[in-house]
């Protein structure tokens, strides 16, 4: 195992129980939102996509990455919007 | 570690900003107040993480990052533009399941590459990262894609099970880590991992079919989780560590939702992964010799009118209906005759969590009015009535008491401490747990037989002649 690999297993960790930290007392009436929103941000994967897709590699890496792309791109650009969609429509009481 | 050059140095701080916008992000959406900021917080984030990285030193052409793009950008921009509010957990379902396709599929990318220089090492930690980005994604695409289709109802939404169906599942996984170990010792033959990935897409199938319709949050908020531990496996393949981050984060956030999900209805998770609880609320006998009165929406609208307090509590059943506008507006007229109403939440009403208060926002309920189980279940006793549209399970007085009960120890709202209770609900058949309601024959319960959306219509246009 080399020191990188370690490094990034430590970030990993510590990452989940910053997820954990940060999400832990989310009302349920933002359940929804908040999965669709996480779900959105899980569609970085687009990022490694975009580099596989660019880098003229043999042809199984650039079919593989470009549809990677089209996937994760659907994910993100779909997850925003849809939640931002929800979002819009929660309002509180006028009176 | 090695010396990194200045672009790659600036590539890495500006994914950290992303990662610190993804915290803020997520931390907003905690509070309705702050929620809809968290959003575009956590897209500028990825929107930062995308742009830097195209301009990485080993991109040369972008003919298919743009056709990717667009065509990605185009597909998800239209799905989310015109998908309906009551179909929202299946469109969740689907944008899970393309985010571990691409994890998947980036992870096969890599290796390919990496193959095609020759630079794999067998039993290396490249080819143990793939096989098990490969493990996860695949199975979270799949599994994504038979929640979609059963919540679509393009499959049977009551469980589907055939014989040995766990033990079949059980030499699926160990097939496939047999087949994951040999393709991780033998570098330069993907074959392998086209066989764990072909068995990873069987066992997301098997997975998830036998799974209720009911079960659906769990099963929602563990696939999300899933799509962020795929990206986190993927981000190990390439060591990103945007990718590690925001995978384990959005991992982390779809565990804590399964187990609120999970606790909602007192079962483990193993539980409604493996129990096949569940049907399509068609079955069960009622027994012959209870019987119950059917009132109509006349006699509704005059215990509606003349009460101080009115709690309602909305089921899937609601969403089926599409009757979340017509059952708002009822709530607006009683407002105005001075009845104090409320919605009253269940964790697990409707098909993922959450789902219920989305339906009733886009009815322009606003969410003050939306209260979740421990808020609300002690105001029940003060209620002269409360209506339940389209839901079952959720208030059966059978989960407090009948031991032998499958919903038995399931927190309910306590809809039987109101003075008057009122069902709208097409016919005595039990809810998705099989189980019946007692509560249905109970002397102060008025069953209104019927679709949800026709009787609350007709108590609105009886409410507008009074």
């Amino acid at each position: 195992m080399t020191g990188t690999l370690l490094v990034a297993l430590y970030i990993f960790v510590l990452a989940i129980f910053t997820g954990f930290e940060v999400i832990t007392k989310v009302p349920p009436l933002l359940h929804t939102p908040l999965m669709s929103g996480a779900n959105a941000i899980s569609g970085i994967t687009v990022v490694g996509a975009v580099i596989s897709a660019g880098m003229e590699a043999e042809l199984m890496t650039t079919i593989l990455g470009t549809l990677a792309v089209v996937f994760g791109t659907i994910n993100v650009i779909g997850g925003f919007l849809v939640t931002d969609r929800m979002l819009e429509m929660f309002k509180k009481d006028k009176k | 570690m090695d010396q990194l050059t200045t672009q790659e140095l600036i590539t890495k701080l500006l994914y950290l900003v992303s990662i610190v916008f993804f915290i803020f992000g997520l931390k907003n959406l905690g509070s309705p107040k702050t929620a809809r900021r968290g959003n575009i917080f956590a897209s500028l984030g990825m929107f930062i993480a995308v742009v830097v990285t195209l301009f990485h030193q080993d991109i040369i052409s972008y003919t298919w990052i743009i056709v990717g793009l667009v065509a990605g950008g185009l597909i998800g921009g239209i799905a989310a533009r015109t998908v309906k509010m009551t179909d929202m957990p299946q469109m969740v379902a689907i944008f899970n399941g393309f985010g571990g396709g691409a994890s998947t599929l980036v992870a096969l990318a890599e290796y390919h590459h990496l193959m095609d220089k020759a630079a794999l090492i067998p039993g290396g930690q490249t080819e143990i990262t793939v096989a098990i980005s490969i493990i996860i994604g695949t199975i979270t695409f799949f599994g994504s894609i038979v929640a979609f289709a059963k919540l679509q109802g393009l499959v049977r939404g009551a469980p589907i099970v055939f014989p040995f169906h766990n033990g079949m599942n059980g030499l699926f996984i160990l097939a496939t880590l047999i087949i994951a170990v040999l393709g991780i010792i033998t570098p330069i033959n993907p074959v392998y991992f086209y066989i764990v990935l072909a068995l990873m897409a069987l066992l997301g199938v098997t997975m998830v079919i036998p799974i209720g319709g009911a079960d659906m949050p769990v099963v929602i908020s563990l696939l999300n989780s899933f799509s962020g531990l795929a990206a986190s496996a993927t981000g190990f393949v390439l060591m990103n560590e945007v990718l590690i981050v925001s995978g384990a984060l959005v991992g982390a956030a779809g565990l804590i939702l399964t187990f609120l999900m999970c606790d909602a209805m007192n079962r483990s998770l193993f539980n409604v992964l493996f129990g096949a609880v569940g049907t399509d609320g068609g079955g069960g006998a009622v027994d012959g010799d209870r019987s119950v009165t059917a009132y109509t929406a006349d006699d509704a609208m005059v215990l509606l009118e003349n009460a101080n307090k009115v709690i309602i509590v909305p089921g899937y059943g609601l969403a089926v209906a599409q009757a979340q506008h017509v059952l708002q507006e009822m709530v607006e007229l009683l407002q105005k005759e001075g009845v104090k109403v409320v919605y009253a939440i269940h964790p697990v009403a409707g098909r993922m969590p959450g789902h219920m208060n989305v339906l009733l926002a886009e009815a322009n309920a606003p969410y003050d009015l939306l209260k979740d189980l421990d808020e609300v279940n002690d105001e029940f006793q003060s209620a002269e009535v409360a209506l339940v549209v389209g839901a079952n399970d959720v208030t059966n007085p059978a989960a407090r008491t009948e031991t032998d009960s499958p919903i038995y120890g399931m927190p309910i709202l306590n809809v039987d401490h109101a003075e008057r209770v009122m069902i709208i609900k097409r016919s005595l058949s039990p809810g998705f747990a099989g189980v019946d309601n007692p509560l249905f024959f109970e002397e102060k319960t008025m069953m209104l037989f019927g679709d949800a959306k026709e009787m609350v219509t007709d108590i609105v246009s009886l409410l507008k002649e009074a």
